[in-house]
């Protein structure tokens, strides 16, 4: 046969009066009640702290000499899905290596998806996602970020590539791009 | 002049009174809702707006205000619009016979509860004339499940309290408040101890009674285990699915209403009304601010118990519901019946 018959085991005469299950269910509920440990996180006050390799804010950032790492490729510009971010480039001084630097860059975080494609684009890694998920503006101009503010946000990061540090960039060290 | 002022002048000050506290009371309710069920489910619950979070039901209302009042183009315009009212109204007006302390009656009618009944069983009109006029799959379903709800609960209210009554001796709501507590009668033998006045609440002679009533009275304010009406999880929201802005908290706000008037019901009938044991007459000539403070202590107490049954118990479902009510407490309401003559007869009470 197809099915099968599963026996219902028959009810006492306490569990079909239903009360007394009640009677117990009103207690456990009671119990909880009367907790004191509660699982709610009172947020502004009480602060949560982000796993590590959270998705957060798309910040620039600079190497141990204070320079922009980003060279305006527009690599991340062109992977972002919801366009959010826009780079002017500009070229550097005559005989930098570099070449060329972002004159404005700015980042829409309205549109941004922090779905960190930027940050894996990037081949001077030089845009990275932070742990920073507070920010907020009362209009929309406010929460579009420029240049700087991105990189006040993100910081030094001295690992990684580091196009600038090479023998032959002797005298341009300290100059960083032209805006 | 005695005219006026007996029989227009008080009386509008007892409803200011009253009706002022009701709403009060609904509002506190809201908050006390948010907060036991945030408690029993582990959490914290609204504790923000004002001293813990008490000031809650004001931005509520203040935003219920501010949203836009929404008719829908398919309804039936003037019963769309009616019909919130008409869930409101019934739950405010049965307040009008129940009494708060030992004048603070507005009527004090010799048929008390008969007219909760006849008032109380017109809540259901604005459910399903809401349910009806929205026009809506959903919104119909939950008029005509809480119609067919409310009739079977209705039989069953009513007989349970019909012990009461036969032990009262008077319809008079007043009456039953002042039989309760005064001293037990066993065997024609009055016991005025302590124990004999507890013993005399109606709580203690009537316990089936007493439950039967906190049943269909649960079925009647449509809450949780019988809050068939709404069942979000398969009707959307029930009758109230298509009513935004303040229709929709009428809606709201008639559901507590009717949870104060059952629960005053109750508190009259079975717990004692305005009395405790002698307290009562604390105060001297404020005594009536004693009595209904009482009133309003065993109120809220067994506010807190709905509120607390709500969030233990999961809904009925819909052929279970209609077997309790017509199979099981119908059968034990009349067997109550019964048994309160037998008994009433062998104890002489
Ligand atoms: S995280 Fe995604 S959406 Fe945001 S800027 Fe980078 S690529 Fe664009
Ligand atoms: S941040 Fe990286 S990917 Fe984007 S423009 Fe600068 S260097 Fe290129």
């Amino acid at each position: 046969m197809a099915y099968k018959l599963v026996e219902r085991p028959d009810l006492t005469l306490a569990e079909r009066l239903y009360l007394p299950a009640v009677m117990k269910g009103l207690s456990l509920t009671l119990k909880y009640f009367f907790k004191r440990k509660k699982f709610t996180r009172e947020y502004p006050e009480e602060p949560t702290t982000v796993p590590e390799g959270y998705r957060g804010l798309p910040a620039l950032v600079t190497d141990d000499e204070g320079r922009t790492k980003c060279v305006a490729c527009s690599m991340c510009e062109w992977v972002c899905p919801p366009e959010a971010i826009r780079i002017i480039p500009g070229s550097l001084e005559e005989g930098n290596p570099v070449e060329k630097g972002p004159k404005e860059f700015t980042l829409d975080t309205l549109r941004c998806i922090f779905c960190g494609l930027c940050e894996e684009a990037c081949p001077e890694e030089a845009i990275f996602l932070t742990d920073q998920y507070e920010f907020c503006g009362e209009s929309r101009e406010e929460m579009i970020f420029t240049m700087d503010k991105l990189l006040e946000i993100g910081g030094t990061r001295i690992k990684g590539v580091k196009k600038w540090k090479k023998e032959s960039d002797a005298g341009f060290h300290n100059k960083g791009p032209i805006r | 002049m005695d005219f006026w002022i007996d029989d227009i002048g008080w009386p509008f000050i007892k409803i200011f009174i009253i009706a002022n506290v009701a709403l009060m009371m609904v509002a506190l309710l809201v908050w006390a809702e948010r907060r036991v069920a945030a408690l029993i489910q582990d959490r914290l619950g609204p504790n923000r707006v004002g001293p813990l979070g008490l000031l809650q039901p004001v931005a509520d209302v203040i935003k219920l205000f501010l949203k836009e009042d929404l008719t829908p183009g398919h309804v039936n315009r003037p019963f769309f619009i009616i019909a919130p009212a008409l869930t409101m109204m019934p739950a405010i007006i049965s307040l009008a016979v129940i009494p708060f302390g030992a004048s603070l009656i507005i009527a004090d009618l010799d048929i008390g509860i008969l007219f909760i009944f006849a008032i109380s069983s017109l809540a259901v009109y604005g459910i399903t004339i809401g349910g009806w006029a929205s026009n809506s799959k959903y919104s119909l379903l939950g008029g005509i499940r809480s119609t067919a709800q409310m009739i079977s609960y209705e039989i069953c209210l009513g007989l349970s309290v019909i012990g009461v009554f036969m032990l009262s001796k008077s319809l008079r709501l007043q009456d039953v408040v002042l039989m309760q507590g005064d001293g037990i009668w066993l065997f024609g033998e009055h016991y005025t101890g302590i124990m004999g006045k507890i013993l005399d609440w109606n709580i203690f002679k009537q316990p089936i009674g007493f439950i039967l009533f906190m049943i269909a009275g649960f079925a009647e304010t449509n809450r949780t285990p019988f809050d068939l009406a709404e069942a979000e999880q398969e009707l959307a929201a029930g009758f109230h699915t298509e009513f935004s802005s303040m229709k929709f908290a009428l809606y709201f706000l008639g559901e507590y209403a009717a949870m104060i008037s059952i629960g005053a019901i109750t508190v009259t009938l079975y717990l004692g009304g305005w009395t405790f044991f002698g307290l009562e007459n604390l105060g001297g000539s404020f005594s009536w601010l004693t009595q209904i403070l009482i009133f309003a202590v065993k109120l809220l107490a067994l506010q807190f118990f709905f509120i607390w049954v709500r969030w233990t118990i999961p809904r009925f479902r819909y052929d279970q519901l209609m077997r309790l009510g017509w199979q099981v407490l119908l059968p034990i309401g009349l067997a109550n019946i019964l048994l309160t003559g037998v008994l009433k007869l062998i104890f002489k009470v």
